[in-house]
């Protein structure tokens, strides 16, 4: 299996895989009597045709690039940290806190803080299952699954009880003060005789994300502690050999992975719906998986990952509006590929090492 | 508490820890052999729908079961090619068969059915019914009412979840098959060298695991409730998942970590109950996040630790 050249390894795996899962999906949309090729359509219009519809792909998008990267970093340090749907849930928590906190002044004073709040949650809920791991060797794929469910209902439990304003009906927080709104690409943009993306949620976290990426890369690729987590994540004998601690790197892994995904909460919670609400993160943790499978686990990966998900969820809510498809098809999308990229890697990569044998060979 | 609310409780037990067991007992045998599978979720709900769906169509819940068992069956396969055959990621392999169930169940529904992503209600023979035992109803203190409405009263699928325990236990503890079963999930180099197919009896593993989990999402939608609704497994598979470690992977403790889930389930259905037993306010959301802490500590060894399965997980690699 060394014997795929590198760009078959990144570009050429993926993008097969990916295309089965698609083609997979295509006969789902035939079998339930629907045209896949209008089906596309809908959906590039949809999530493309507009800059409303580019608004809510690049919304959606800022959501799982933030989990995603978050899914990268474990693995890179071999952990499969399945908690990010918890760890964005309890991210939204420390947002909200922060936003309710004070009347804060201006959003460029509050954001800081939420991100602080935010990722110091996430990366909490992370660091349990983590130290479980680290230190007794409980199994964390287990573990972050349970303190998903024990997320749920913490979060409710706050909501109902605590966060709730006394005689509202929703189980939801109260409205954060205006000074902790962020500005929308609709602020940002819109000239005095056009306006771009009205009404999308997409703002300015999306830049944040990619900052993240950048960082991320600069942390996996071009520092020692990056370089000891892939050394953790490709062999743990060597890494211990050459004094890399096992604890401290699945910690610091960890931390990073829990604080990533929990600041995805100033997109969600603190972006789009200005107060918490329940099941706020709506199974971006869970997207985030795919998004790094699909990805390679590399920053880039994660954005184009991460974009096409993006551009999946929001192509299917137009889909459900003008077809007989549901939008949970995106669901199966995100099944297929998950499937396809992630445990039936081999499915691929057997033949395609065979075919590029027999060329060197020839 | 009086007696007549102490039965209702641990009736709705017993209801709601049938799933969970079938489950749980699904999971056994998958972890045994060697194979992780936190697909049972998606496997149970896949089933939910196929069998009340099917069940509906036909009009008859046997031709349901099937259906259920048939659409569980399949994506065992999956589970299997992908981490039997492929030797790929078997955590990463049930991730996406939760998914696929997930948005299968209800891309179909809703094209078969049109009614929101789920099947019609399910009426007289597209339902199992509950099976009066002999002498219910008999007139004896305490005995009586125990009898009555306890262990009477409950569907086949009830009586047959609990007959797999020792089933399970006799096959795994007491024939070749199981012992063979048991050594693929420890040392499967082992068992190839003896000349024993570790493929094989790892696709069976898995298979009896498909079947299982079709029993029980078969019995989420014909027996537990009429009718199949969006995400109605709703975390069984994973609170069975829970109760597979809390057992440690034996199915006598399966029962017995099964009943005790069932029951945090029927007290969180009756918040009345709880106030009244502890005297103070227990708030619903702690009863349903318990049998997860539960499961986080017994995993971190605090109360006896919780070895899985040696091979778990790992593709079996043959030595060339």
């Amino acid at each position: 299996m060394d014997r795929l050249p590198q760009w078959a390894d990144v570009f050429l795996i993926p993008l097969i895989s990916v295309l089965i899962a698609f083609a997979i999906s295509g006969l789902v949309i035939v079998g339930i009597g629907e045209d896949p090729v209008v089906a596309v359509q809908t959906m590039i219009s949809g999530a493309l045709g507009s800059t409303y519809g580019w608004g809510y792909t690049l919304y959606y998008a800022t959501n799982f690039i933030f989990t995603g990267l978050a899914v990268s970093v474990a693995f890179h340090a071999r952990l499969f940290n399945i908690g990010g749907e918890g760890q964005a849930l309890l991210g939204g928590l420390g947002v909200a806190l922060v936003c309710l906190a004070v009347d804060w002044p201006h959003w460029l004073v509050a954001l800081p803080v939420a991100m602080i709040a935010g990722a110091l949650f996430g990366a909490a809920w992370a660091a349990v299952p983590a130290y479980l791991q680290a230190k007794r060797g409980s199994h964390i794929v287990i573990t972050t699954i349970m303190f998903n469910f024990i997320a749920a209902a913490l979060l409710n439990y706050v909501l109902v009880n605590h966060l709730k304003p006394p005689r509202a009906q929703d189980p939801s927080s109260a409205r954060f003060p205006s000074g902790t709104n962020l500005p929308t690409f609709q602020d940002m943009f819109s000239t005095a005789e056009t306006t771009l993306f009205r009404g999308a949620p997409v703002n300015i976290t999306f830049f944040i994300a990619l900052i993240a990426c950048l960082l991320v890369w600069l942390l996996i690729w071009r520092t020692k502690l990056g370089y000891q987590i892939r050394s953790y994540g490709q062999s743990e004998p060597a890494a211990i050999y050459a004094g890399i601690s096992p604890v401290r790197i699945t910690m610091i892994a960890m931390l990073i992975s829990g604080g990533l995904a929990g600041m995805m909460a100033i997109n969600n919670v603190m972006g789009e719906a200005e107060k918490l609400v329940l099941n706020a993160v709506e199974g971006a943790g869970f997207i985030g998986i795919a998004v790094a499978l699909m990805g390679r686990n590399h920053p880039v990966g994660v954005i184009l990952a991460g974009f096409l998900f993006g551009f999946l969820v929001q192509g299917g809510a137009e889909l459900q509006f003008t077809t007989s498809i549901p939008r949970d098809l995106i669901v199966v999308i995100q099944a297929l590929v998950i499937l396809f990229t992630g445990a039936l890697d081999n499915m691929v990569r057997i033949p395609l090492a065979k075919l590029f044998t027999r060329k060197g060979g020839a | 508490m009086d007696l007549e609310t102490l039965l209702q409780v641990l009736d709705s037990t017993i209801r709601l820890a049938t799933p969970l067991l079938l489950a749980c007992l699904a999971g056994l045998f998958s972890e045994r052999a060697g194979i992780f599978d936190i697909g049972l979720e998606g496997k149970m709900l896949a089933a939910a729908f196929f069998s009340g769906a099917v069940a509906y169509t036909t009009g008859t819940v046997w031709l349901g079961l099937l259906a259920g068992i048939a659409a569980s069956l399949t994506l065992s396969g999956i589970h299997g090619l992908a981490s039997i055959t492929f030797r790929g990621n078997q955590l990463i392999s049930g991730v996406a068969i939760n998914f696929l169930a997930s948005g299968m169940t209800v891309v179909i529904a809703e094209d078969w059915f049109r009614q929101g992503g789920r099947t019609p209600s399910l009426v007289g023979d597209a339902r199992f019914k509950p099976i009066e035992l002999p002498l219910s109803g008999i007139d004896i203190p305490l005995i009586g009412p125990i009898y009555t409405d306890l262990i009477s009263g409950h569907t086949i699928l009830v009586y047959l979840a609990l007959l797999l325990v020792p089933a399970s236990w006799w096959l795994l503890y007491r024939t070749r098959f199981g012992l063979r079963l048991r050594a693929v999930g420890e040392n499967p180099a082992a068992v190839d060298t003896a000349g024993i197919n570790v493929t094989g009896l790892r696709f069976a593993a898995v298979g009896i695991c498909g079947v299982l989990c079709g029993i029980a999402g078969a019995y989420l939608a014909t027996a537990l409730q009429a009718g199949f609704v969006k995400e109605m497994s709703a975390g069984r598979g994973f609170i069975a998942l829970a109760a597979l470690i809390f057992a440690k992977w034996r199915p006598w403790h399966a029962l017995v970590a099964c009943l005790l889930f069932g029951l945090l389930q029927a007290l969180s259905l009756r918040p009345d109950v709880v106030t009244a037993m502890t005297s103070f306010d227990v708030p619903v959301q702690l009863l349903d996040a318990l049998p997860y802490i539960l499961t986080v500590v017994i995993l971190a060894g605090f109360v006896g630790k919780a070895i899985p399965p040696r091979a778990g997980g790992e593709p079996y690699v043959k030595e060339q």
